[in-house]
């Protein structure tokens, strides 16, 4: 088994543009992919939803104790697409991951499938 | 990453003594007659090298599915660990060039140098490239193993790139002392082999299949015995291997029946267009090159296109279409379009221009047997017919 998150990237103006209808349909699609995951013999390790770009504060240069570095009002990175919602999930490999990456509903955008890195000692 | 290198030099050991035997006796009809006793040990070797190649590579997801044991009776083709790595190597998580530069330099035994060169890119380049998408496939939880039916067809296309890949290296060796890489022609045709055999009903892998035939089935006729390349209109037509040609041309026919035509179907068209004797019909050439072009945009196919418009309605016509590619940057590292270049020169009655196009070509060229070639054709060009003062057609 192997664990990924997916990273769900989208165009804010357009799903911030969205009705009730299309939201509700989205999280319909949601909770058939999170039953996706279980029938190809994964599990969610966690996931959620993330309030918008707007809200976020980044951190650089910040020393290793906590002291200094520069806080700025905004994301790490100023791009068209933002992070929008993650899900970690652990599959048999990557094709299944592959799969359940293409049934990701992220329709403003698309999906990032990154593997996490084992750290344990 | 050190783990990959080892298993990695034993398969391509294993392999080009499992295809030897193959390789000097020619193309078997049957996929069980490839295999002698011998063959077949060493087969099994490279199963025995391939649970290496696993035990190695821990970060390579093993399949559910253990590997059958090859059948005893030798009816059965050769078990098909080549294609098992070679699926995985052309895995769609890798960008199409990572899939061809692992599959050269894993499944195939090519050096860092040759992929680079077949690839038309630079050694640090395919450097670059290979640790990447080694390092991508082991970390990101790829699986050991063939596609499953459903997944199959959209995977192959990168397994017949690089199969048809391997064949034009082993057709013309970039860089070394001979012309044949007998080696890698007899690996691209295993390769086909098998992929026609798990799909028969796939027009492309069957064209693929023809393309290989129609190279493999002139192999000795393509050198003389001073190991120097003959071109094609002068070689010696007892030296083709019939059946193999044959063969091919009934698959480059077959191939092109199906809608949509594919690059493959079509590649195989034009070698057997090419074989026609006394000459090919250079109009049907230069129409198989335009409906190539219309499939697959690429640099070489258009330099092939323009060679045989100089053929088929005079080397002016070829020389003005060869001038539209000399901006290309795949093709200036290359010496085939200044080649092609002198040649029309010297067609067209400038031997003094076609001497400097010789000249460009000589400092690009990679291959000596290819490095003579054109060093004989530029002291032909030195006394050919023609006013050395002329210059050439702008």
């Amino acid at each position: 088994m192997a664990q990924y998150l997916f990273l769900l990237y989208g165009d804010e103006a357009r799903d911030a543009a969205m009705t009730h209808e299309q939201w509700a349909a989205l999280l319909d699609q949601h909770d058939a992919f999170s039953k996706a995951i279980v029938d190809k013999g994964g599990s969610i390790v966690s996931g959620g939803a993330l309030q918008p770009s707007s809200t976020a504060t980044s951190v650089r240069g910040a020393s290793p104790a906590g002291e200094g570095g520069l806080l700025t009002d905004g994301p790490f990175l100023t791009v068209k697409e933002q992070l929008g919602g993650y899900y970690h999930v652990e599959v048999p490999n990557l094709d299944v991951a592959l799969e359940l990456a293409r049934l990701c509903p992220s329709p403003t955008g698309g999906v990032e499938l990154r593997p996490v890195l084992d750290v344990g000692r | 990453m050190r783990d990959l290198d080892l298993a990695e030099e034993c398969t391509q050991d294993a392999y080009l003594r499992a295809l030897e035997t193959w390789a000097r006796d020619g193309v078997p009809d049957r996929p069980g007659a490839w295999l002698t006793a011998t063959a077949r040990r060493r087969a099994l070797d490279v199963l025995r090298r391939e649970q290496v190649l696993r035990r190695k590579l821990p970060l390579l997801v093993e399949d559910d599915v253990p590997p059958e044991p090859p059948p005893d009776d030798g009816t059965a083709a050769l078990p098909d660990d080549l294609l098992r790595l070679v699926f995985t190597c052309c895995h769609p998580a890798l960008s199409q060039e990572a899939q061809v530069a692992l599959t050269l330099r894993l499944v195939c035994g090519l050096t860092t140098a040759e992929a680079a060169a077949a690839c038309l890119v630079s050694a640090e380049a395919m450097t670059a490239r290979i640790t990447r998408a080694k390092h991508k496939l082991g970390a990101s939880g790829a699986p050991y193993r063939v596609p499953r039916a459903e997944e199959r067809s959209e995977r192959l296309e990168a397994v017949l790139i690089v199969a048809h890949l391997v064949v034009t290296v082993g057709h013309t060796a970039p860089s070394g002392g001979s012309l044949l890489r007998a080696d890698l022609l007899a690996r691209g045709l295993h390769l086909a082999r098998s992929l026609a055999q798990l799909l028969p009903d796939e027009p492309e892998v069957t064209g693929l299949l023809a393309l290989c035939l129609l190279h493999a089935g002139r192999r000795d006729a393509r050198t003389d015995d001073a190991g120097l390349p003959v071109l094609l209109s002068e070689q010696d037509e007892s030296r083709w291997d019939a059946p193999v040609l044959d063969e091919g041309r009934a698959g480059a026919a077959r191939a092109l029946a199906a809608a949509p035509t594919g690059r493959f179907a079509l590649q195989a068209a034009l070698a057997a267009a090419h074989l026609r004797r006394p000459e090919p019909d250079w109009e049907h050439v230069v129409h198989l090159y335009a409906r190539l072009l219309a499939v697959w945009d690429s640099p070489a196919v258009a330099l092939n296109a323009a060679a045989a418009l100089g053929l088929a309605r005079g080397p002016a016509a070829g020389l003005v279409a060869l001038d539209r590619l000399s901006g290309d940057p795949v093709l200036q590292r290359s010496h085939y379009l200044p080649a092609a270049r002198a040649e029309l020169l010297v067609r067209a009655g400038y031997p003094a221009a076609a001497e400097r196009a010789y000249a460009d070509a000589l400092a690009l060229v990679g291959n000596d047997a290819e490095r003579r070639h054109l060093e004989r054709r530029q002291a032909a060009a030195r006394s050919a017919p023609g006013d050395p003062a002329r210059s050439a057609p702008d």
